[in-house]
């Protein structure tokens, strides 16, 4: 391989991807490369906007050009309810499956004591924070079917109960050891449209 | 209904085989050859096809044949009938990855977890080590248990593994206490505690609802001239269910780790739960402890434990698992030699019988069999009844 070679460099990066292996990031830049003007710089252009451009939501966590984000900027979306999720794959998962009408919070991950990732490291304080500001007449815990997953939900529990806010979580049908954005839609819509008090 | 049976076993790269395809169109096979030929390497094949670390509890790396640059990528495939009908499962080192991983194939599709295959096929073994199971800590008697209900209630596995991983969080966090002075967030230890409780007692309560049922099964004389067994849980979680509703027996853990969360961190381990439950055995006949009696006695008491099982999930699941017996002929006597191979010719079960001498499965011999040497090997298989002419047995 000669060193600094663009083409390896860029198949590089790319095979860095979450689904990509080198394999198909060489397909993709061969493919690229036959038409540079029209396929490499747009997404040039397009790569480096949203670098710009994405952050993280003030209010939810979520990724978006705009903060606070669209979810949390739209007044057709009900404001009264929080669905708290693990991570940002997760509410996206949720919007495409168009299960879920409110708001959200994105906690950056569950509890877990052998991974050393403790309540400071989630944003449970930012969570307690805008309850606190009011408002919020439901909690929704659409976490994983994992130990740290129901763990993570038990605590928030018992952390949210002075709020006096309800708090429910996914009905069963999501099975055990079960990502979120892993389910199929139809799942997901099932499982928070019976969700259950805690 | 036909019993689950596996008719063919394909090997590459496994332990002392460089490849192997063998048919095993029977019932009852049995593996006769001198110590090393790899009898015990073909029944740990078998039982990998299910889920679990297999006979030996072996780390996944031990399995690969050795090579120059140390263990080969290895696999393991069997195609098995079944009361569905044919179903195949591999297993082995993914393509291209690292070798300490293992994966599954269902019918040639990714297996997405193992309790994916425990739907399908349960196998139950006895192995020359498990000889010390009577003297050994209480974990390996545990364990033993814990594979019997893993044949009935595939979940149980999980059960077991999620109450594992709840508890090693809670003694993780304790732990952090005593080395930082800090207290660990009681809420934290809460949720824990709550995942224990909830895991704890399905787990207890399905190895509760196993020693009723294996208990009921002996007291019927299921296992004709071998001496009745009797088993006892000993666990307190199991007996509390005997006087309260589940409900109520994970309250009562959760407010007892609760309480006990200093003379645990003093201890640097979780006292008291269901993990440290034990399973004791008594020689019925005798109304001995199994840990009293002759080796030969504690392997016919195995035995016994292990063909009530068998018939239990046949009943239960509507297939038997598959009994994978090593060198369990040789420690009995004629005439019990005689009743387990009685016993198995009336179980709906395939049985893998392996010994050095051919010689003791000779009351076998009435049947109908098919048997081939095993070019390359210096063992032979025998195969009873046969319902199929010898299929070469291939040995690389
Ligand atoms: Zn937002």
């Amino acid at each position: 391989m000669i060193e600094h070679d663009p083409v390896e460099h860029l198949i590089g990066l790319l095979a860095k991807l979450p689904g990509l292996g080198r394999r198909s990031a060489r397909r993709a830049v061969l493919r690229m490369l036959m038409q540079p003007e029209q396929a490499m710089l747009p997404l040039a252009a397009a790569l480096r906007d949203a670098a710009a451009a994405v952050r993280r939501c003030r209010l939810c966590g979520n990724l978006d050009a705009r903060d606070p984000c669209g979810i949390c900027r739209d007044p057709n979306r009900d404001h009264g309810v929080i669905c708290v999720v693990e991570g940002v794959a997760e509410l996206w998962a949720l919007e495409r499956a168009h299960a879920h009408r409110g708001l959200y919070h994105v906690l950056g991950g569950t509890l877990s004591a052998l991974g050393g990732i403790g309540p400071e490291d989630l944003a449970v304080q930012p969570l307690l924070a805008r309850i606190a500001e009011g408002g919020v007449e439901e909690v929704i815990l659409a976490l994983p079917a994992t130990v740290d997953g129901a763990t993570t939900a038990h605590y928030l529990t018992d952390r949210l109960k002075p709020a006096g806010v309800p708090v429910t979580r996914l009905a069963q049908g999501v099975p055990m050891g079960g990502a979120l954005d892993v389910l199929d839609e139809g799942t997901l819509a099932a499982a928070l449209k019976a969700r259950r008090a805690v | 209904m036909p019993p689950l049976s596996l008719t063919r076993l394909m090997l590459r790269d496994f332990r002392s085989y460089p490849a192997l395809t063998a048919g095993f169109h029977g019932r009852i096979v049995v593996v006769a050859g001198e110590n090393g030929v790899g009898k015990t390497n073909l029944l740990e094949a078998i039982s990998l096809l299910g889920p679990g670390r297999g006979l030996r509890g072996a780390r996944i790396l031990e399995f690969g044949l050795h090579g120059p640059e140390g263990p080969l990528p290895w696999a393991a495939a069997g195609r098995f009938r079944g009361p569905s009908g044919e179903f195949d499962i591999g297993t082995g080192t993914p393509e291209g990855g690292p070798a300490e991983r293992r994966v599954f194939r269902l019918d040639g599709q990714p297996a997405k977890s193992q309790a994916d295959l425990a739907e399908r096929v349960a196998a139950v073994w006895l192995t020359p080590q498990m000889d010390r199971l009577f003297q050994d800590g209480a974990g390996d008697r545990r364990r033993f248990l814990d594979r019997l209900v893993w044949a009935l209630e595939p979940h149980h596995a999980r059960e077991v593994a999620a109450y594992d991983n709840a508890m090693a969080q809670r003694n993780r966090l304790l732990a952090g206490e005593r080395r930082e002075g800090r207290a660990p967030d009681p809420a934290w230890l809460a949720a824990l505690e709550d995942a224990m409780a909830r895991h704890g007692v399905a787990a207890a309560a399905a190895r509760r609802g196993l020693v009723g049922r294996l208990n009921a099964a002996l007291e019927g004389g299921i296992t004709g001239a071998f001496p009745a067994a009797r088993l006892s849980l000993h666990c307190a979680v199991a007996a509390a269910l005997d006087q309260a509703p589940a409900l109520a027996v994970e309250d009562g853990l959760r407010a007892g780790w609760a309480a006990e969360r200093g003379r645990d961190a003093a201890a640097g381990a979780t006292l008291s739960g269901p993990h440290r439950a034990d399973l004791g055995f008594t020689h019925v006949p005798k109304s001995l402890p199994a840990a009293l009696c002759s080796t030969g006695e504690q392997k016919a008491l195995l035995v016994a434990v292990v063909l009530a099982h068998a018939a239990l999930i046949e009943q239960t699941r509507g297939f038997a698992p598959l009994l994978l017996l090593d060198e369990v002929a040789a420690h009995l006597d004629a005439p019990r030699r005689e009743a387990l191979f009685g016993a198995l010719a009336a179980l709906p079960a395939q049985a893998f019988l392996t010994g050095t001498d051919p010689a003791i499965f000779a009351p076998l011999r009435g049947w109908r069999r098919c048997s081939a040497p095993c070019p390359g090997r210096s063992f032979r298989m025998a195969i009873f009844p046969c319902r199929k002419p010898p299929e070469s047995l291939y040995y690389g």
